[in-house]
């Protein structure tokens, strides 16, 4: 398939397709954080990404994050005395019309963790997609499984859970639903393998490894601090002073949002049914009142 | 009104948690901001003053320091 390919200019290749002089343009739908990482990286590694979302200031916006998270990340690797990374524009291109998206080969999807919201993109994008194009769900929770079920190429449908900040972490979750085909896991492999990342390969289920078990932690440290435990900056230093992790789990939410927790944390609830997934009321509060994190400027910690 | 020095140090020392900075500090230097601060930073200075951050400008002698940021914003400003 092309994007197993890269830029083999002119040659016929995979299933017969003509590749053009130009790297693989890639579907990317949802301009929130996820979405405008993924771009962000994507142009990093001479992709072509198009960025669909039905906001247009959306999407304005995410071209703006991009334009300056292209030029900061570059200015910061140059002080470092790293390579030059690209800092253009040019192949990018945004959009609120799904249809342009029928010839590609492979989408992204980032919207919000709702699973009725996400049925709605994986029905529609199973409509205006090629049948052979392949639905990556970077999703932090819901079941690979669940989503291949909105479709009618189930054997298509691979979840890849990026991290955030996507540019900067190299190793991503790939999960691959109960149908999801050997092909498809192959082909996406190479595709991870072609964006310079790693990742490892869990089987579905709610949250996989990672969230599984990070929510918990970030919803217990909220609990912390609900109960008047601990100050934020305390349970935070515990975990990095003392186990030696890079970040505390407050400050992580902070970075991932907390209206991400928050839907996660639902998902997770919804599916296992385990009180021990229900949110923080704490967490309820903040998110209720646009303390959301980094991207707010303000949640555990003010930016 | 603060002046733009001011509001530079106090969002400075609020996001790297560092009491004091002189203005002549340099943020890149020891390990003190990553390529994510350095992100941040460009979006702050954007939106505080009102600046547009162009491609020419992404350079570290603009970002440097208080000092830095100060006179870059200074001159934009002046369109200078």
């Amino acid at each position: 398939m092309a994007i197993l390919l890269g830029d083999v200019a002119g040659k016929t290749v995979g299933r017969g397709w003509v590749m053009a002089a130009k790297k693989q343009v890639v579907g990317v739908v949802g301009a929130g954080v996820m979405g405008v990482g993924v771009c962000e990286n994507l142009l990093q590694h001479g992709y072509r990404p198009i960025l669909v979302d039905i906001s247009n200031d959306a999407l304005e916006g995410a071209r703006d994050q991009i334009r300056r998270s292209l030029g900061a990340r570059a200015m910061f690797a140059k002080a470092k005395g790293g390579e030059p990374t690209s800092t253009t524009l040019e192949h990018l291109t945004v959009s609120t019309d799904y249809q342009l998206l029928a010839k590609v080969d492979l989408v992204i999807e980032n919207v919000n963790e709702d699973i009725d919201l996400k049925r709605s993109v994986f029905e529609l994008l199973d409509a205006v997609t090629a049948s052979a194009c392949i639905l990556v769900a970077n999703t932090s929770c819901i079941p690979i499984t669940k989503l291949g079920s909105f479709t009618k190429r189930p054997d298509k449908v691979i979840g890849v859970h990026f991290m955030n900040p996507v540019p900067l972490k190299d190793t991503v979750e790939v999960i691959p639903g109960c149908l999801t085909s050997d092909e498809t896991i192959a082909e996406t492999r190479k595709f991870l393998d072609e964006l310079g990342k790693n990742y490892v390969i869990v089987n579905d289920s709610p949250g996989f490894i990672s969230n599984r078990v990070l929510m918990l932690t970030i919803n217990e440290s909220i609990f912390l601090l609900h109960e008047g435990v601990a100050e934020a900056e305390k349970v935070d230093t515990i975990f990095k002073s003392c186990f030696g992790h890079k970040m505390g789990p407050l400050e992580t939410a902070d970075l991932i949002g907390l209206d991400t927790i928050l839907d996660s944390l639902k998902v997770l609830l919804t599916c296992f049914g385990d009180s021990k997934f229900r949110p923080c009321p704490l967490l309820e509060k903040m998110v209720d009142a646009g303390l959301v994190g980094r991207k707010s400027g303000r949640g555990f910690y003010s930016y | 009104m603060s002046t733009i020095h001011e509001r530079i140090r106090a969002y400075l020392e609020r996001s790297l948690r560092q009491l004091e900075l002189d203005d002549d500090t340099d943020i890149f230097a020891n390990g003190m901001v990553d390529s994510l601060f350095a992100v941040q930073l460009v979006a702050f200075t954007e939106q505080e003053f009102g600046v547009a951050v162009v491609d020419d400008d992404l350079d570290l002698a603009n970002f440097r320091s208080i000092n830095d940021l100060a006179n870059f914003v200074g001159r934009k400003r002046t369109g200078v």
